[in-house]
């Protein structure tokens, strides 16, 4: 709950409504994730994200 | 009521954790140091565990715990920059959303799964959780621990949220952005790809293109051209020092590299350098040409910085603030009255700014100036000390042999001894330093004057490549008699020249010989700190933030009539400089130092048992 209210948040003060259909289908794939292992750490050359 | 705000930096790279207490530091870290992993970006752990307890405090006694950066922001960057970019950048963009959407978005969940470890009192009781933007992070850290009531405030980087580089002011407690550049226009990372084309490691390999650009022809014709092209085909330069990159050279916004090899090779007329292939003449013009490039860049951001906040004192931060060539020019060239760097420029200081900005501009603290134009890094000695019972620990645990002085003269006299005998010392005191440099406290010294210790230090101590660099520390009162230097530079983030009077001449094919055979030149009576564009890295060492330090360099004046010694980072290629007593007797035995001083325990080598390997001695580095 505490996500959605701090993406709500975002959205409205930045007014970028239109990213979150792409965060919610994001989402749902991501949901595909949880089993998957992983870190937070991206292999990365450069730490761009 | 004492106002703490406990700063974390995490999960991009050079992960911290510091602690400010009714306006000052209490302590601050990086976890790499704790965790003995180079550029460690998990969660620090230890390090904030670390800060609690030298402040005595749990989470609940927090007014607020600050997080670096607005992950939200940052993603919401990505997706624009995918979608500005699409179909390009799939393969990117796959690899990047699982990460994001597994872990990052839930940022603050993941914070307090993390910070429940550290924490005696349930979650309820936690104080309030802020995220500061990346690069006003940069601004508090750079300003708030500055001497200045006023300054100018410039963070360049390679990228934070949108931001690679912003324009504030400061005042009082207060800290205004006033401008910025947005991604993917970013010196920081114009500077990443020359060292990822020049073979070095993105995020740790900058410091040896910089050091390399010495090393380029800076009257030959290549060096020349290059110049030209970085600023026709790679950056539009404007007069206000904003820039934009031309896309089609670059990679790193769709691309797993950051730039395009195809392109650049047939620009530049040399293919990308193998990491730890010979380093040719066409690579070190390179160096040299983008080192120009990034001073000329710098020279008119910090203009446009005074002209913007009509302010003359300038406060830095920001990965590309560590390139102290470029701010020894700026120093130079008048634009600014004074300049004052954030020790810990890079990413890791972003947890003392963040702490900062919590106080300061979230909580509306006030902000007192230290007297006498002191900082308020306190010489950013912030990190752990130990004491003799540690010591007698590890003296038991290694069976190791050690001489104890209770007259710190008398050891002072012995080290400066040594020293000017040609030895190598491991010098290890106090609280461990805030920030990339080791600054006397977890130090390896020698002779400057002997002409064989740069090569012995970078290949029997250090093992790491011939050509890097060495720096002095120098007794503050004496650095005018070595070298031309306009302010004090105590975290060696200043390069300056070796004075003219001290400089031996150069033969006259000197631009044409060898690599190695001009850096084994004699050009000055320090030939060990002296680079080669006689150039040196400074730390003028203050008896009132390390009395211990300026002491030893007080004894070897007193033997040799140099108040001055190579001073380098106690660790091997790819290590986390030392942390703790045993980090530092293995990395002595495990080298060829010869003298080992921790405290007031001096340890000699050659009294030492035979090194045997257990777990943790048998650790190696993967290279920088």
């Amino acid at each position: 709950m505490e996500f959605w209210k701090d993406i709500w948040g975002f959205l409205t003060q930045r007014k970028k409504y239109w990213l979150l259909p792409a965060i919610l289908v994001l989402l749902v794939f991501g949901a595909l994730l949880v089993f998957s292992s992983g870190s937070a750490i991206a292999p990365f050359i450069y730490t761009l994200f | 009521m004492a106002e703490a705000f406990l700063g974390i930096s995490a999960y991009y790279h050079d992960s911290a954790a510091a602690l400010v207490l009714d306006g000052r530091i209490v302590a601050a870290a990086q976890e790499e140091r704790f965790s003995r992993k180079k550029h460690d970006a998990s969660f620090p752990a230890q390090a904030a565990r670390y800060v609690l307890a030298e402040a005595g405090l749990d989470l609940q006694d927090l007014r607020a715990i600050a997080f670096y950066d607005k992950p939200f922001l940052k993603f919401e960057r990505l997706l624009e920059s995918y979608h500005a970019f699409a179909p390009r950048g799939l393969r990117s963009f796959l690899q990047s959303m699982p990460v994001w959407v597994k872990d990052k978005l839930f940022m603050r969940r993941m914070l307090k799964q993390e910070l429940t470890k550290l924490a005696a009192a349930p979650p309820e009781k936690w104080p309030r959780l802020l995220f500061p933007e990346h690069h006003l992070s940069h601004a508090a850290s750079a300003f708030y621990p500055s001497p200045f009531s006023e300054a100018a405030i410039l963070t360049v980087d390679g990228v934070g949220e949108w931001a690679t580089t912003t324009i504030a002011a400061g005042a009082g407690n207060k800290v205004s952005i006033l401008r910025d550049l947005s991604f993917p226009h970013s010196v920081g990372l114009l500077y990443s790809a020359f060292t990822y084309y020049c073979g070095f490691k993105v995020n740790s390999g900058e410091y040896k293109l910089m050091g390399l650009a010495p090393y380029g022809n800076s009257d030959g014709e290549r060096v020349k051209r290059f110049y030209r092209l970085i600023f026709d085909q790679l950056v539009d330069l404007r007069d206000d020092g904003s820039l934009l990159l031309n896309m089609e050279y670059f990679d790193f916004v769709t691309g797993l590299r950051m730039c395009k090899d195809a392109r650049w090779e047939s620009l530049f007329g040399i293919p990308r350098r193998a990491a730890e292939s010979e380093l040719t003449p066409a690579y070190m013009d390179m160096a040299l040409a983008i080192q120009q490039a990034v001073e000329e860049i710098v020279l008119r951001m910090a203009g446009s910085a005074v002209a913007v906040t009509g302010m003359r004192r300038l406060v830095m931060a920001g990965g590309v603030a560590l390139n102290c060539v470029a701010n020894g020019k700026l120093l130079r060239s008048g634009i600014v009255d004074e300049l004052w760097i954030q020790p810990a420029a890079g990413d890791a200081g972003g947890a003392l700014g963040a702490a900062y900005a919590a106080a300061h501009l979230w909580a509306d603290e006030d902000r007192s100036i230290p007297a006498e134009a002191a900082d308020a890094m306190q010489g950013s000695y912030l990190g752990p000390s130990f004491d003799a019972n540690d010591v007698a620990r590890l003296c038991r645990r290694y069976a190791a042999s050690c001489r104890h002085f209770e007259d710190f003269d008398a050891l002072t006299a012995s080290v400066a001894q040594e020293l000017a005998g040609g030895h190598i010392v491991g010098w290890f005191q106090g609280r461990m330093e805030w920030g990339p440099r080791a600054l006397g406290n977890r130090s390896i010294l020698g002779d400057a004057r002997r002409p064989e210790m740069q090569k012995r230090l970078n290949l029997k101590i250090k093992y790491r490549e011939g050509f890097r660099p060495f720096a002095p520390a120098v007794l503050a009162e004496d650095s005018g008699d070595f070298f031309d230097l306009a302010q004090p530079s105590p975290y060696m983030l200043l390069v300056a020249p070796v004075r003219e009077s001290r400089r031996r001449p150069l033969p006259e094919d000197y631009p044409e010989m060898e690599m190695y055979a001009r850096l084994y030149h004699q050009r000055s009576d320090i030939p060990a700190v002296t680079h080669i564009d006689y150039s040196a890295r400074i730390q003028t060492v203050h008896a009132e933030t390390n009395p211990r330090f300026h002491a030893l360099l007080t004894a070897f004046r007193e033997h040799s009539g140099y108040g001055l010694l190579v001073n380098t980072s106690f660790n091997v290629r790819g290590e986390p400089i030392v942390c703790t007593p045993e980090d530092a007797y293995r990395c002595f035995m495990t080298t060829e130092m010869d003298v080992l001083v921790i405290g007031n325990a001096l340890f000699y080598k050659n009294e030492q048992p035979a090194w045997q390997a257990d777990k943790r001695q048998n650790q190696t580095f993967e290279a920088d």
